[in-house]
């Protein structure tokens, strides 16, 4: 790692990597960091190692990314994996962790690209061991090749509730139900946007594929659920619902939960850029202009750490950060960088097609986004919902108020997992928008790092910046 | 908690052996620490500092901290973060994390 670069991208799934790659071929000087072991983020993640068997039950979306883990590896660019950046100064400068080691590297042009993560489902019973998100197990099957075992409950909102499921199937797990929680109405709200949608067939054919494949093997399928407890005592035995009037309860080894994904906006949240709330998805996204820019000037957010999209949407929206940023420092000019911006533009808005139609088909309901008194929403301090209203009546007028006088949010995961149901929770109970009510502020180290680590940097001080052959 | 799915023969990445509280498992290259310890039945993975109560991962992919261990010495490593090596020194961590004195 050098001293400094003309772009450092930070995560390396289809955003990060397709910016860091445009940003080479542009003749910046890059550098890629990203906290895992491998490149290729959540959805692509060990697509450069998988084997063959798994590679053929995760499907060709999937073996996409290997297109751009095989460009990177022709590429001019300096990339770091095990590298976690935890602090990004007003002035750019990045802080790394990097095989032990802090370094500080300083740009002008940061991307963040930090990905989506799987909203909270704050449930009775969720913190449970045996339930986790349906995404980790779409993750443990790319990483591991490997499937829960024992019966498995699905239960949540979302396309990839039923990927997940269809994936599980044909890797030959016991898919013991399917519950589903969008209300009756999300279909109705979901109509209007279908014109929309049809411009996307490859996506609802895709749906409908999945659909029948779970029809076909008879899985014991809910809709319209509600009051969905995971029960047990050391780990989790059961979901209970109701579902169609009637109370259910189905056995389960594994508890799978999912309700769409969210930005994860710890970044630009770290250097207060500004965010707007997306009451279409119910999560923040930061304000960014078409290349990505926040209102933080050198400060681009691209793929779903800005908006929901998926993959392929990523991979555009990377490329144009990088667009933007190889204009900024004076690469390349205004009028090159929209020429080159255009075929991109056109893809992301292809992608975005179908969007208003997921959206609003799998809004996630309202009884998740504010949770019944005694479940625990801050899973590291434990905190329930019913003591975040207390703190509302008692007068906090937003997250910061009530992680002072609850820890609620203190913890390791520093507000990720709590974050966006606090809010919902406090907009609700004062009355206000969740943009009045605000988020949490974050603040270095991004992850809780070792002392050492801050140590060893103030023993560098300033001029000593640590410098070694790329 | 989790089972591998059925590779034909060549497809099996190699073996690794990790030490968990002691005792001697079997997990294969390639493996983070967290799907190795869920493939191995390593539940609950760890007991909260607040409560005690038992917790497992939820996210596999460094949001949740739930998967927290100790790595080679290391408090509050991210299982779901790391790959498994050969000889890796894993200690479940139950309950609040101390400092030890190093005089």
């Amino acid at each position: 790692m050098s001293a400094s670069y003309d772009l450092v991208v930070i995560g390396a799934g289809p955003a990060g990597l397709s910016a860091a790659l445009t940003g080479s071929e542009l003749g910046l000087r890059t550098l890629l960091l990203d906290e895992q072991a491998r490149v290729g983020g959540q959805i692509y993640r060990n697509v450069d190692a998988v084997t063959p068997t798994a590679a053929q039950l995760l499907g060709a979306d999937y073996l996409h990314g290997r297109t751009l883990a095989q460009r990177l590896a022709n590429a001019q660019l300096d990339a770091r994996c095990g590298a976690l950046a935890w602090n990004i100064d007003r002035d750019l400068t990045v802080t790394v962790l990097h095989e032990g080691r802090t370094l500080q590297v300083r740009t002008s042009q940061v991307i963040a690209a930090a990905g989506a993560m799987e909203r909270a489902s704050p449930l009775p019973g969720w913190t449970l061991p045996g339930v986790m998100n349906a995404g980790a197990a779409q993750v443990a099957l790319k990483s591991s090749g490997a499937v829960p075992s024992g019966r498995v409950v699905l239960a949540g909102a979302g396309p990839l509730l039923l990927l997940v499921a269809v994936q599980l199937l044909d890797a030959g797990a016991n898919v013991a139900g399917l519950v589903e929680t969008a209300p009756a109405r999300n279909r109705w709200d979901a109509l209007p946007h279908l014109p929309a949608a049809l411009g996307a067939p490859s996506y609802l054919a895709k749906g409908m594929r999945m659909i029948r494949r779970l029809r076909r093997a008879r899985v014991a399928w809910y809709r319209e659920a509600t009051s969905l407890r995971v029960d047990g005592t050391e780990r989790a035995e059961a979901l209970s619902f109701t579902a169609g009037g009637r109370s259910q309860k189905l056995a389960a080894d594994v508890v799978l939960l999912h309700h769409g994904v969210v930005p994860n906006t710890q970044i630009s949240r770290l250097l207060r850029a500004e965010h707007d709330w997306d009451t279409a998805q119910l999560a923040w996204r930061p304000r960014v202009d078409a290349f990505g820019e926040t209102t933080h000037r050198g400060l681009r957010i691209a793929g779903d750490a800005a908006s929901i999209a998926g993959a392929l949407a990523a991979e555009a929206s990377g490329a144009l950060a990088a667009l933007g940023a190889a204009q900024a420092i004076g690469r390349i000019s205004e009028a090159q960088r929209d020429a080159k911006a255009l075929p991109l533009l056109r893809q992301l808005a292809t992608q975005m097609r179908i969007r208003p139609f997921l959206d609003a088909l799998y809004r996630p309901p309202s009884w998740l986004l504010q949770p019944a008194d005694e479940t625990i929403v801050c899973r590291c301090e434990e905190v329930t919902a019913g003591r975040i209203r207390e703190m509302a009546r008692l007068g906090c007028q937003g997250p910061n108020q009530t992680k002072f006088f609850s820890r609620c949010g203190m913890g390791p995961c520093q507000g990720r997992m709590c974050g966006i149901t606090v809010t919902q929770i406090l907009a609700a109970e004062l009355g206000r928008t969740p943009e009045e009510v605000g988020a949490y502020r974050i603040r270095a180290p991004l992850k809780p790092v070792p002392i050492a680590a801050i140590a060893t940097l103030a023993a560098q001080g300033e001029e000593a910046v640590p410098e070694e052959a790329a | 908690m989790f089972k591998r799915i059925d590779l034909p023969p060549g497809e099996t990445p190699p073996a690794v052996e990790i030490s968990v509280d002691g005792r001697r498992v079997e997990a294969r290259a390639g493996d983070t620490l967290a799907t190795a310890l869920l493939c191995a039945g390593v539940v609950p993975l760890r007991h909260t500092p607040v409560s005690g109560r038992p917790r497992s991962p939820l996210c596999l992919m460094g949001v949740c901290f739930d998967c927290l261990v100790e790595v080679d010495g290391m408090q509050n490593v991210q299982s779901c973060l790391v790959e498994v090596r050969d000889g890796m020194q894993v200690k479940l961590q139950l309950g609040a994390r101390h400092v030890e004195a190093t005089s």
